[in-house]
Formats: structure tokens, sequence, C-alpha cells
């Protein structure tokens, strides 16, 4: 189920200042987030957001096909190196 | 025998049914063609006369995306997916199930025909 039109998208208040207050001064610091679930807005073009991953920050260079996702499915939170004895499929 | 959207051809069977043997035409799209149409649900696609036809024609035409058009717009939209690597674009790219469904098991309409491992009892123990 998809979330009600009334409320608008989610997005963590800090962060949309953040990267407001980086468009306005036209800087392109990377900022750390561990708000996955925040919605990519049209600000964000051209920023780049380290997400974390629960382990580690992982940098995502926000491009214009991504406005309407969420941060988070930039960053995946599993590491799958193949099966044993599988030698073709390589670590990732 | 009429043909509609190309190459489909539905053959004697109600207009409603008929027309679900086009790519993106299911039941109830049907039946909204056939009333905007203004053809009756029951009869059958041989018995269309060419106004009819013409008619179902335009009116596919004007409201939905089938076959082709639609193949290619939802093959756009997973490349999309893939290309800014988003989680579900990749797990098109590794043919596994995109919505958190389980893998350890099942989920063989993702990933085909089952691959037997050779030894995988062995190993275990």
């Amino acid at each position: 189920m998809s979330r009600s039109l009334k409320k608008g998208p989610y997005i963590d208040i800090k962060l949309e200042k953040k990267v407001l207050a980086n468009v306005d001064s036209e800087k392109k610091t990377v900022i750390k987030t561990w708000s996955r679930a925040s919605m990519i807005s049209p600000d964000f073009v051209g920023q780049t957001i380290a997400v974390h991953n629960g382990n580690k920050f992982i940098p995502v260079y926000v491009t214009e096909n991504m406005v309407g996702h969420k941060l988070g499915e930039f960053a995946p939170t599993r590491l799958f190196r193949g099966h044993a004895g599988n030698k073709n499929k390589g670590s990732k | 025998m009429a043909r509609i959207a190309g190459v489909d051809i539905p053959n004697n069977k109600r207009g409603e049914i008929a027309l679900t043997y086009i790519y993106g035409i299911g039941r109830s799209n049907a039946q909204k063609i056939l009333t905007q149409a203004g053809v009756s649900w029951e009869k059958k696609a041989q018995d269309w006369t060419d106004d009819e036809q013409n008619s179902i024609r335009t009116v596919i035409g004007d409201t939905l995306k089938v076959e082709g058009e639609l193949r290619s717009e939802t093959q756009m939209n997973i490349k999309r997916l893939m290309d800014i690597g988003t989680y579900r674009g990749i797990r098109h790219r590794i043919g596994l199930p995109l919505r958190g469904q389980t893998t350890k098991n099942n989920a063989r309409t993702r990933k085909g025909r089952k691959k037997t491992v050779a030894n995988k009892k062995m190993a275990v123990k």
C-alpha cells in the first residue's frame, strides 16, 4: 500500500535542511545520512549523499531518474559473494 | 477472422473473451472497450461488422497501450531500474524475486527450473 498523498513524501527534516543549505551555497559536500527511508526530492539532484547500509556509508550520486525513489534503494544492505565452488560468479 | 491491434486474430469466441487474446487487454478492459464501442459483450468476434471492428480499433488506439508498445514500455521501466542501480534493478539483473520474498526454497518463477547441485548433501553431512 502506498503512502497517503495528503501527507506528501517523507523526507527526513534534518537531511532536507542540509541538502537545501548545500544547494543554496552551491557546495557539493557529501552529506552522511542514516535516513534510508527518505524519498529523493528534485532538490537532491546533483548532490552526493552517503547512505548508511548498516555497516558503512555508500556514496550515492543523485541523478534525475532517481527522483521519487528512496535513498535506501541505492545502498544494498546484504553482501552475496556467490555459493561455494561456484567459480564463475565473482565477488560483488 | 478479425485482425485487431496488429497480429492478433481472435477466433470465434464472444467479443469479451476474444479481445483478451491481445496482450494488455484483460476481461475488464475488454468489457470497457466493447461498451465504449457500442458492441454487445456477447457478440462473437466473427459476427462483428466492419463498422464495429473499426470502432473497436479506434477505441483501443485512443485509450490503451497494447502489444509491442506496452511490452517495450515494461522493458524500459525495468531497464531504468537496472541503470540507476536500485535494489529492484539489481534483483532483476540476477534473476531473483524483487519484493522481499524468501529465496531459500521455491521462488521458482524467477529462478527458473531447478538446477541440481552435485554432492550438496555430502558437503553438508
